[in-house]
C-alpha cells in the first residue's frame, strides 16, 4: 500500500460502499408480485419509466471504458478519437424507428432478448442460437474492459498491483447483481451519472482555466500530436475521412444490437418511453464530447501515463492521472469513484443480458424445453456469476491488449446479426437458412480481414485494428474502412440472393403478426404479463 | 393477469394500429443529423475557432442539440401514432 494517496483512496472506498449498499437494497425497489421470473430479475419487471430508462440506458452505453479509452485515443491519435461524438449523435435517429418495433413485438410475445424475437419470427432455434452466441461472445470482452477502467483508477491512486482490489470489487458486484438483478444497476445508474456530470462540468471549466484556456490546449496538442507514433493532429488527415465516417456509422449500427442495449430497451414500461428516450439520450453525447477533450488537456498539462506491470506506459491512465494532477485529492477521489461506479453499472447490465440470452436461447431450447419461469430465473442468476468471473479471469490472466483487441472484434461481429434482427423487424422476406449462411460468411470474412490488419505500434501482425486498408484490394490510397460495414453488406447480399432459392415450400413459420409490431402497453387484448405467453415460443 | 396464451389475438380487433410499414414524412427528418455529421470533409478545419476551440470540434458538438431537437420533434409529431 506504499505510495497510495490515502485521501483519494478513502473517498473512493466510501462511495463504493454506498453504491454496494444501494445495490443490495435495490431488490426491494418497485418490487413485483412474482420475483422468481426472468422478467423480474432480468428486466426489472418491464416497468421503468422515462427517467429510469434514461439513466439505465445511458449508464449502460456510456461506460467507464468509454470514459477512459476515448480520451486516451484522443491523447494518442488526435482528431480520429473524436469519432465517438458523431457515433453517438447518429445512433439514436437510426435506432429510433427500429427500437419501438422491437419493444412492441417483445411486449406482445414476452421476448426477453433479440434472439428470442428471431426464434419467434423465423421459427428457427438454430438461427436464434447463432444470434445468441454472437451476442455473448461480443459482450464478454466488453465486461472485461470495464475492469480496465477500475484498474486505471486504482493505478492512478498509486496501487502497483491492483488485482486484489479488483477481485473484491467484482465479488461485491456479482453478489448484488445476483440478488437484485436489473434493479441494482438501474438504481446505481442515478449515482453514477450524477457524479459523472458533476466531474465533467467541473473538469471542462476548471482545468482549461488552470491551463490558460481552450486555445492554448488545442495549440499544445497541435504541436505535440504529429510527434507521437500515431502522427495525428487536431484535425483529420484526408485519408482518415473514410475511417472516421465508417467507424462512427458502423459503431452506431452495432450499438443497439448488443444484448445489453436490448435489455435496457425491453425494461422500459411502454413504447412511448422508448421513443421519448431515443430523443433524450443524445444529451449524454455532450458529456462524452467534452470528456474526449480531456485527452488534449492531458497533453497540454504534460500528463505522463502510469507504467503498467510490464513497465509499458498505460495510456488508459491519462484521465485519472490528469485528475490526480489537477484536482485536490478529495475531488480526485470523487472523480475516481465516478469512473469506478461507471464500470460497475454496465458490467452488471452486460452480465445480466448475456445470462438472459444464454438461458432463453441456448439452455431452454437445447437442454430444458420444459423449464419453468422459476428455473429460467435461477439459471440466469447463476450464469450472470459465471460470465462475470469469466471476464475477471480474462483480465487477470491475459494481457489487457487481448481484451482491447477482442472488443474491437466484438463490434464487428455483433453487426453481423443486423440482417436477422433489424431486417427481420420489418419483413419476413429473408429465409432463416439464407440468413444463417449470410451470418457465417460475414463472420468468416470479418475475422479474415481482422487477421490481415497489423498494428505497427504494438508490433502485432494480426488483429491490430478494426480498419481495413483499401490498398488490400489494389486501390492506391492510405484510406481504410471499418471492417463491419463491407462485411455486413456482403452478409446481407448473401442472405438476399439465397433466400428465394432456399425458401421452404409450404407454410412460413412466423408466430408474429404485423399488428404485434405496433402495440402499446395496455392495448386491448395484449397480455399484460408477458411471461404468460412465453410457453408459445 | 394470466390470460392463456394464443387467445389474445382474437380479442384484438379494436387495436388502433395500422398494418404494414408506413414511413411518415416526419421520419425523413431523422436523416438530417446523419448528413450533418458523417461527411468529415465538410467540417475538417481548424478555423474559425470558437472560444479557442477549433471548428472541427464545436461544429460536431453543436450537432448534439440540433439532433436532440430534430428527434424530439419527430417524437412529438408522431406521438400516439403507431
Amino acid at each position: 500500500m506504499k505510495g497510495v494517496n490515502a485521501v483519494e483512496f478513502t473517498v473512493l472506498v466510501l462511495l463504493f460502499l454506498i453504491v454496494a449498499a444501494m445495490g443490495f437494497l435495490a431488490a426491494r425497489w418497485k418490487r413485483g408480485d412474482n420475483l422468481m421470473q426472468l422478467d423480474e430479475w432480468g428486466l426489472g419487471g418491464r416497468q421503468f419509466g422515462t427517467w429510469v430508462t434514461w439513466f439505465l440506458v445511458g449508464g449502460d452505453l456510456y461506460t467507464a471504458y468509454t470514459f477512459v479509452a476515448v480520451p486516451a485515443l484522443v491523447f494518442g491519435a488526435g482528431a480520429i478519437g473524436f469519432f465517438a461524438v458523431p457515433y453517438t449523435i447518429v445512433a439514436y435517429p437510426i435506432v429510433f424507428l427500429v427500437a419501438i418495433r422491437l419493444w412492441s413485438v417483445s411486449h406482445s410475445h414476452g421476448y426477453v432478448t433479440s434472439a428470442d424475437f428471431v426464434r419467434g419470427r423465423y421459427g428457427s432455434s438454430g438461427l436464434a442460437a447463432a444470434i445468441a452466441l454472437t451476442g455473448i461472445v461480443a459482450t464478454m470482452p466488453y465486461i472485461a474492459l470495464q475492469m480496465v477502467g477500475i484498474q486505471a483508477v486504482l493505478e492512478a491512486t498509486g496501487f502497483k498491483n491492483p488485482h486484489v482490489a479488483l477481485v473484491i470489487a467484482f465479488v461485491v458486484l456479482a453478489a448484488y447483481t445476483y440478488s437484485s438483478g436489473l434493479r441494482a444497476p438501474a438504481l446505481i445508474a442515478f449515482v453514477k451519472d450524477t457524479l459523472i456530470y458533476l466531474i465533467v462540468i467541473v473538469a471542462v471549466i476548471y482545468i482549461p482555466y488552470k491551463l490558460g484556456g481552450y486555445g492554448k490546449i488545442f495549440d499544445a496538442a497541435h504541436k505535440a500530436l504529429p510527434l507521437k507514433p500515431n502522427k495525428g493532429d487536431i484535425t483529420l488527415h484526408e485519408p482518415q475521412y473514410l475511417a472516421y465516417a465508417s467507424l462512427a456509422l458502423g459503431s452506431a449500427l452495432a450499438l443497439f444490437l448488443y444484448p445489453h442495449s436490448v435489455t435496457g430497451i425491453l425494461a422500459a414500461r411502454s413504447r412511448d418511453t422508448v421513443k421519448k428516450n431515443m430523443a433524450l439520450l443524445p444529451a449524454y453525447s455532450l458529456m462524452l464530447g467534452f470528456l474526449a477533450l480531456l485527452g488534449y488537456m492531458a497533453i497540454a498539462a504534460g500528463v505522463k501515463p502510469v507504467a503498467d506491470a510490464n513497465g509499458k506506459p498505460d495510456t488508459n491512465t491519462i484521465v485519472p492521472m490528469l485528475f490526480d494532477q489537477q484536482f485536490p485529492s478529495w475531488f480526485a477521489g470523487i472523480a475516481f469513484a465516478a469512473i469506478a461506479i461507471g464500470a460497475l453499472v454496465p458490467a452488471a447490465i452486460m452480465s445480466i443480458a448475456a445470462a438472459n440470452t444464454f438461458t432463453r436461447d441456448i439452455y431452454r431450447p437445447y437442454f430444458r424445453p420444459a423449464a419453468s419461469p422459476r428455473e429460467e430465473a435461477q439459471v440466469s442468476k447463476i450464469v450472470s456469476l459465471v460470465v462475470k468471473f469469466g471476464a475477471l479471469l480474462i483480465i487477470l490472466s491475459l494481457p489487457v491488449q487481448f481484451a482491447i483487441d477482442f472488443q474491437l472484434i466484438g463490434g464487428i461481429i455483433i453487426i453481423q446479426i443486423l440482417p436477422s434482427v433489424v431486417v427481420g423487424l420489418y419483413t419476413r422476406w429473408l429465409d432463416a437458412k439464407a440468413l444463417l449462411t449470410g451470418w457465417v460468411v460475414g463472420m468468416a470474412l470479418s475475422i479474415w480481414m481482422l487477421w490481415l490488419t497489423p498494428n505497427p505500434l504494438t508490433r502485432h501482425k494480426h488483429f491490430g485494428g478494426a480498419n481495413w486498408a483499401l490498398s488490400h484490394i489494389g486501390i492506391d490510397t492510405k484510406a481504410a474502412i471499418w471492417i463491419g460495414i463491407p462485411t455486413v453488406i456482403i452478409n446481407l447480399l448473401v442472405a438476399a440472393i439465397l433466400s428465394p432459392m432456399l425458401r421452404a415450400r409450404g407454410a412460413v413459420l412466423d408466430e408474429t403478426d404485423e399488428l404485434d409490431y405496433h402495440v402499446e402497453r395496455g392495448d386491448a387484448g395484449v397480455v399484460p404479463s408477458p411471461l404468460s405467453a412465453a410457453g408459445s415460443t | 393477469m394470466a390470460t392463456p396464451s394464443g387467445s389474445y389475438r382474437d380479442e384484438r380487433a379494436e387495436v388502433p394500429a395500422r398494418r404494414g410499414v408506413h414511413i411518415r414524412p416526419a421520419n425523413f427528418l431523422l436523416l438530417i443529423p446523419l448528413i450533418g455529421t458523417l461527411i468529415p470533409m465538410f467540417y475538417n478545419q481548424d478555423h474559425p475557432r470558437l472560444g479557442g476551440m477549433p471548428f472541427f470540434y464545436w461544429y460536431q458538438l453543436l450537432w448534439i442539440p440540433i439532433s436532440v431537437t430534430i428527434t424530439y420533434i419527430v417524437y412529438a409529431t408522431t406521438r400516439g401514432e403507431r
